[in-house]
């Protein structure tokens, strides 16, 4: 039985000094057979799971992880969360997550500290103006909110902008989301994991999948670092690793795996109450709750899986971010790391049945999976239930790159990829 | 970010160079005649390998020349580099 975080709780454990917690997921050692496995213990595999188990009662599952849960890009992205996304296929489905996580704290009983402070998107030349236009009306017609700003409007949202028209790349506009945020992304984790540990969920840390076994053209199960394990239906949620699985299944996948990466700033008192994205000069930037500015870089161009990355990503970010905010040119920058992203062609995701029957990918979120967690969790385990994908996912299947009804959303990013 | 030795301009910052992807993908010599799968494979499918992967580079800032670059993307080390046209270093 799963105690309840409360403030009664809290006042409880105090009297013990914070020694008697209960942990929040057992440790488990992997059965010999399940009914489903999900690869990958970042908060999408681990939101997969949350939704299997609650909404599809399969409960016999496990979630394997070869590192620590969410201690790859669950941990090392900026947390942005957002919905405003050019195609119907798009906002149906970020807007689906943006839903969820309006809810997700009171459900999970885990305080993800979910913030809709607003995303603002900067316009610095005559296209950007036109496109945020066009991609606040198709917005508004799917029914997610979002507003023009004129470079005043800009000002007073975020007065530490530099909105003089004298600036290599001036402030011309921009759009705003106000329901789009942030939220603690080691909560996300820490939350699913312990919600669908409570239903019986096996979460196996430290345990990489060497194999896939197949016999013919269906799934029989997976090859682990802890053993084989039996299993007919196998979830790849693996990020900038899919490519690595999909070999060992013997497929190929439209992806190409490269350094992202991101920095933040010593702590200091609050500065900036939202989230502001520029596009063309590649500078996005918020702060932490812990008073850290967290600014996110750009990819490198060639593949990599060293999750470090180029000096000169870093130093283009820092020169658009202090042309823009010029009261940050005395911050010291802390830390900065790198992960490694999954890129699709169309720079939309993949959640999709592959040709091999009980294989199933949800991967190609690229530079911005954080924001879709929990509808890409609740998506996918309705395709790995179903066996059929979700209207909401059914355009973002691996046919498309066939078909070539592809959901190109490099256009609409936030950043340029 | 490497040193990279281009082999036309010597050794010069990876700053300096455009990664092209994967090498040796052939465009189909009767494209009119391929499947839909086909084209699909020849146009987005990439082994995305982790570990040592043949790729092309072009030295945009330098000689603007294109080469072929052997490399292993589980830790950025550069295995070989040849010219275009030149057979692949057997690994």
């Amino acid at each position: 039985m799963r105690n309840k975080y409360s403030v009664f709780s809290l006042i409880k454990n105090a009297l013990s000094y914070h020694e008697n917690w209960q942990r929040a997921w057992k440790d488990p050692a992997p059965k010999k057979e399940y009914d489903a496995v999900i690869i990958g213990g970042g908060g999408h595999g681990l939101a997969t799971a949350y939704y299997l188990a609650k909404k599809h009662n399969m409960n016999n599952i496990a979630v394997v992880e070869k590192g620590w849960i969410g201690g790859g890009n669950t941990g090392r992205n900026t947390t942005i969360i957002r919905s405003n996304y050019l195609w119907d296929a798009s906002a149906g489905l970020y807007d689906h997550a943006l839903k969820i996580w309006e809810g997700l704290s009171q459900e999970l009983n885990y305080n993800v500290m979910f913030s809709q402070r607003g995303v603002m998107n900067l316009a610095h030349n005559l296209q950007d103006v036109r496109d945020l236009k066009r991609r606040t009306h198709a917005n508004r017609l799917n029914g997610i909110d979002a507003v023009y700003l004129s470079t005043e409007e800009v000002k007073k949202f975020c007065p530490i902008i530099n909105t003089s028209q004298d600036i290599r790349y001036p402030v011309l506009g921009g759009t705003l989301q106000r329901r789009a945020g942030t939220a603690r992304h080691d909560a996300v984790a820490w939350g699913y994991a312990r919600g669908a540990d409570a239903m019986g969920v096996d979460i196996i840390q430290n345990c990489e999948v060497k194999g896939i076994k197949r016999n013919g053209d269906s799934v029989e199960g997976i090859e682990t670092t802890k053993g084989f394990i039996k299993t007919k239906k196998v979830g790849v949620v693996a990020a900038g690793h899919s490519s690595v699985i999909a070999n060992m299944a013997g497929l190929r996948l439209p992806l190409e795996s490269k350094p992202l990466q991101a920095l933040v700033s010593e702590p200091v008192k609050p500065i900036i109450d939202t989230v502001v994205m520029s596009n063309a000069v590649h500078a996005y930037v918020s702060q932490s709750d812990k008073g850290e500015l967290v600014i996110g870089a750009g990819t490198d161009d060639y593949v990599s899986y060293t999750q470090k990355g180029s000096h000169q990503i870093v130093e283009g970010t820092l020169n658009a971010i202090l042309e823009l905010y010029p009261i940050f040119s005395r911050m010291r920058m802390l830390r900065q790391w790198g992960g490694i992203v999954d890129i699709c062609p169309d720079a939309s995701p993949i959640l999709s049945k592959t040709s091999i029957k009980g294989l199933y990918f949800n991967c190609g979120w690229g530079t911005g999976g954080f924001k879709a967690t929990p509808g890409s969790g609740d998506l996918f385990a309705h395709t790995i239930a179903n066996d059929e994908p979700h209207k909401l996912n059914a355009a973002f299947n691996l046919n498309r790159f066939v078909s070539g009804d592809l959901v190109d959303e490099h256009g609409a990013a936030a950043v340029a990829h | 970010m490497f040193l990279i030795n281009c082999p036309y301009c010597g050794e010069r910052d990876q700053q300096e160079f455009k990664a092209g992807g994967e090498a040796h993908i052939e465009r189909p010599k009767q494209p009119t005649e391929l499947s839909d799968d086909e084209w699909a494979e020849y146009l987005f499918m990439r082994k995305n390998i982790k570990g040592v992967q043949f790729e092309r580079w072009n030295h945009a800032h330098g000689c603007r020349k294109w080469f072929n670059m052997v490399r292993d993307t589980s830790n950025d080390e550069i295995k070989a580099i040849y010219k275009m046209g030149e057979k692949p270093p057997s690994q």
